[in-house]
């Protein structure tokens, strides 16, 4: 780059830090998190695949404590990105770009990837409880 | 005075001629995910339990095997296509972004291939 003092973008440091660039964020940051629990997904698949005896080290892990943990994290981590994902989608087709509908459509995203990510592990500890 | 021409000077420095490729197969991508994430997030729902006789049994039948083939290989793609926007972001020098980049490539088309390879294993029964 030429040493001309043009202007770069976005000024993070003078920011204001507001929904839609903290939601922004939050789909990068849920994204990566999803490509590690692909690794994870593939690292089970390929456990079924050899046999009891690779099963169960693989679903004793994913049952321990931070296993549980990072299970939960990749169910909010899936269920934010789809949800914010159709919000990217219906923006590229053109809609829902006022102010109102952005921190609706936003908000939204947020309460509901929290509601589900609820509603998954209250069904599991339900069906592990019964 | 520079003695390249106005030609060479831009040469190289424009359009990687790639177009809205990367960003319409994101697109592409993320509407297939829909139905097969869903799906997958169902089966494992509504499976009594998660231990192997069950998950074995669960991934046995074609079309459990078919769509989960169809979910790790769309889901490897998409997660190479965002990891690579990410990479390209945030890692400027030019070595260490190639190295990442083809560091990336190599670990997804692995990780994918694994994970497509084990449900073929269970599908098949070998």
């Amino acid at each position: 780059m030429p040493a001309r003092g043009r202007p770069t973008s976005p000024h993070l440091g003078i920011y204001r830090w507001q929904i839609g660039n903290s939601l922004s964020i939050l789909h990068r940051l849920t994204g990566v998190a999803l490509a590690l629990g692909l690794l994870a997904l593939c690292y089970w698949l390929v456990a079924l695949a050899g046999g009891e005896q690779f099963y169960a080290p693989a679903a004793k892990l994913f049952a321990s404590p931070l296993g549980l943990f990072a299970l939960v994290g990749w169910t909010f981590a899936f269920l934010y990105h789809l949800l914010n994902g159709v919000r990217h989608l219906f923006w590229d087709a053109g809609y829902g770009f006022e102010r109102a509908q952005r921190h609706v459509s936003g908000w939204f995203a947020v309460v509901g990837s929290i509601a589900l990510t609820l509603s998954v592990w209250g069904l599991i500890w339900a069906g592990h409880r019964s | 005075m520079s003695l390249q021409s106005p030609l060479g000077r831009v040469l190289g420095l424009g359009s990687a001629k790639e177009g809205t490729g990367h960003w319409w197969a994101q697109r592409v991508s993320a509407v297939a995910l829909i139905p097969l994430t869903l799906w997958f997030m169902f089966s494992l729902l509504s499976l009594p339990a998660l231990d192997y006789a069950t998950v074995r049994a669960w991934l046995s039948f074609p079309m459990s095997g078919f769509l989960g083939v169809l979910l790790v290989a769309v889901s490897t793609y998409h997660s190479y296509l965002g990891t690579t926007e990410v990479i390209e972001d945030y890692v400027h020098s030019a070595g260490m972004k190639v190295l990442s980049l083809l560091l990336l490539r190599f670990v997804h088309v692995l990780v994918g291939g694994a994970g497509i390879f084990a449900i073929m294993r269970v599908a098949f029964g070998s």
